[in-house]
């Protein structure tokens, strides 16, 4: 009965490969793979859902007055990078949902209620010995964030940042670079989320943040008024942060995914969605060491 | 025949011997809690040792490798904890205690003084400690006032003793108003004003009546400073996060709860200390 059920599904797939056009043809070449729809391993079945921080803040998700927080626009990077991914997966736009998480929450082990994270979340290997992840979809740097009459707004290498009272989120691979690379002489502050971090700032209470870099144009235009990005690291923590979805440990769909994230790259859609919302004018300086 | 004082019948002949007398009672008590608490913890060890989830929990939760390892950070973090809760308790007891006097001075005169207190502690008492931290923390240096201080140290303890010091003053309040109004009135009788009768007659009497809430609002108060730790405070229940957060164990949090239970522990048995010894001392003073 299984195996008649196989061969049907498999005959169905060819018959739809040779009468589609040239876009069906790329959908059905993942699904005669085992990544079709129905072949899923679903939290919720004929869904995508699909996790995200609260709230989503640009150039990653809901770019535009109207779009504040809403990542179902599919405008900012990881947005149009979602619906990309579940069109090339077979999925219509109608049938992907978006549910919260903290930041570290979902880093934690044990299954989760979602298909996979999408929160910036750099590819380390500890945190991968918890959860999976996908190839990566893009490369950051880390950042620093202050105000332009701080004593440290003109730090061009760590070593001038020996005395700044520096804060980033817990879990982050900010913190740890702070810890890691920076080693200033007061230890890091720590905070729950980027938002805290930030309100810590307005506050005066540290003297700059360390963030990847995009997340720091949006706090330097928006969130934190008058602050400026000091500078991007040149160097790098132990690993590069290469930003992955996140899934729960031992997911089948990781494999699916990572297909289409190779096709994303090999046929340039990536690099258009990062010249669409990732360039920014002007340079940064860089801080080296 | 008259009969000592407690005693319904006069003991019989044979009395001695058909009750054991009082030290063989103690010694048999003694005997048999021991045994009944041995059995009783001894199953309970069994029981929780040989089931199939233990190794896993001792594993995450009871490691002995990730316990050594996260100790240092936790306890640089509790010294911070030991030193907020006891500057924090110092002046929520003064505060509170200025804001129950007041509370309990009479008079028509002292009208707007009593609605503010009163105004001030319904208000406090009503909003969570974690919102007055956030928005005494990150708010009000957000502002950029000139002279206001901006260290969330400042504000996350300012919070913590705005919050205690309403739920204190009401303490204070139970213990000043159990004591019996005639000492009041013998204090004005005699030519002390509102305020020394308060001070030298009622306080004195209302603190000794309600040490043990105090002590209780104390062990509370351990445990509350550790919210500071949204603020960005590196106390001990944070540094047990960060270490969780770089390895998936949450050893270190068992870690951090050793620490408070080694602070709160003494207190409150020093509490039922004290309250035994003011129970026994008021029951002589009543036989007197």
């Amino acid at each position: 009965m299984q195996r008649r059920l196989s061969l049907i599904l498999a005959a169905m797939s060819l018959v739809l490969a040779a009468c589609g056009d040239g876009d069906v043809g790329a959908e059905t070449t993942a699904a005669a793979e085992g990544c079709a729809v129905e072949d899923l391993n679903l939290v919720n079945p004929g869904q995508l859902t699909v996790a995200t921080g609260e709230p989503v803040f640009p150039p990653w998700m809901g770019v535009g007055d109207d779009n504040f927080d809403v990542p179902e626009s599919g405008t900012g990077f990881e947005g149009a990078l979602v619906y990309e991914l579940a069109n090339r997966l077979g999925f219509s736009d109608d049938q992907v949902t978006f549910v919260r998480t903290g930041f570290d929450e979902a880093i934690a082990p044990g299954p989760k209620d979602w298909d996979f994270n999408i929160q910036q979340y750099s590819i380390t290997a500890e945190r991968d010995e918890v959860v999976d992840f996908s190839d990566p979809y893009y490369t950051t740097r880390q950042a620093l964030v202050t105000y332009p009459d701080s004593p440290f707004a003109d730090a061009r290498t760590v070593e001038d940042l020996k005395d700044a009272v520096l804060g980033a989120a817990i879990g982050t691979t900010s913190l740890d670079f702070i810890e890691d690379v920076i080693q200033p002489d007061t230890e890091a502050s720590v905070y729950d989320e980027n938002v805290d971090v930030e309100a810590a700032m307005n506050a005066g209470q540290i003297d700059g943040l360390v963030v990847d870099l995009p997340t720091a144009y949006f706090i330097t235009a928006v969130q934190v008024e008058g602050s400026i990005i000091a500078g991007q690291f040149e160097a790098e923590a132990a690993d590069p942060d290469d930003y992955g979805l996140l899934f729960a440990e031992g997911s089948p769909l990781v494999e699916c995914v990572n297909q289409v994230v190779a096709e994303m790259r090999e046929d340039g859609t990536l690099q258009t969605l990062e010249d669409e919302w990732l360039t920014q004018e002007g340079g940064v300086p860089t801080i080296t060491g | 025949m008259s009969l000592p004082p407690g005693q319904l019948r006069s003991p019989g002949l044979w009395s001695s011997l058909r009750r054991p007398r009082q030290r063989e009672e103690g010694a048999r008590a003694a005997l048999v809690a021991a045994a009944s608490t041995v059995a009783v913890f001894g199953l309970l060890a069994w029981w929780v040792l040989t089931s199939e989830a233990w190794p896993e929990v001792q594993e995450q939760f009871f490691n002995p490798d990730h316990f050594a390892a996260a100790w240092p950070e936790v306890l640089g973090g509790f010294w911070l904890n030991i030193q907020m809760f006891m500057v924090a308790e110092v002046l929520i007891l003064v505060f509170a205690l200025v804001f129950a006097m007041i509370r309990a001075l009479r008079g028509p005169a002292f009208f707007p003084l009593r609605a503010l207190v009163i105004g001030y502690i319904d208000l406090i008492r009503g909003l969570p400690i974690i919102l007055l931290i956030l928005l005494l923390g990150f708010g009000v240096p957000a502002l950029q006032l000139p002279g206001v201080p901006n260290s969330r140290l400042f504000w996350g303890l300012g919070a913590l003793v705005i919050s205690y010091s309403a739920y204190t003053a009401e303490v204070y309040r139970a213990g000043i108003e159990s004591v019996h109004e005639s000492q009041r009135m013998s204090g004005r009788s005699l030519g002390l004003t509102q305020v020394q009768s308060l001070r030298y007659v009622t306080v004195p009497q209302a603190i000794r009546n309600v040490i043990p809430a105090l002590l209780n609002g104390f062990v509370s108060l351990q445990k509350d400073v550790a919210l500071v730790f949204v603020l960005g405070v590196r106390e001990a229940v944070r540094e047990a996060q960060i270490y969780t957060a770089g390895t998936f164990n949450y050893t270190s949090y068992v870690a951090a709860a050793v620490l408070f239970l080694v602070a709160s522990i003494p207190v409150a048995r020093f509490a039922d200390w004290y309250t035994e010894r003011d129970r026994r001392r008021k029951q002589s003073m009543g036989a007197a």
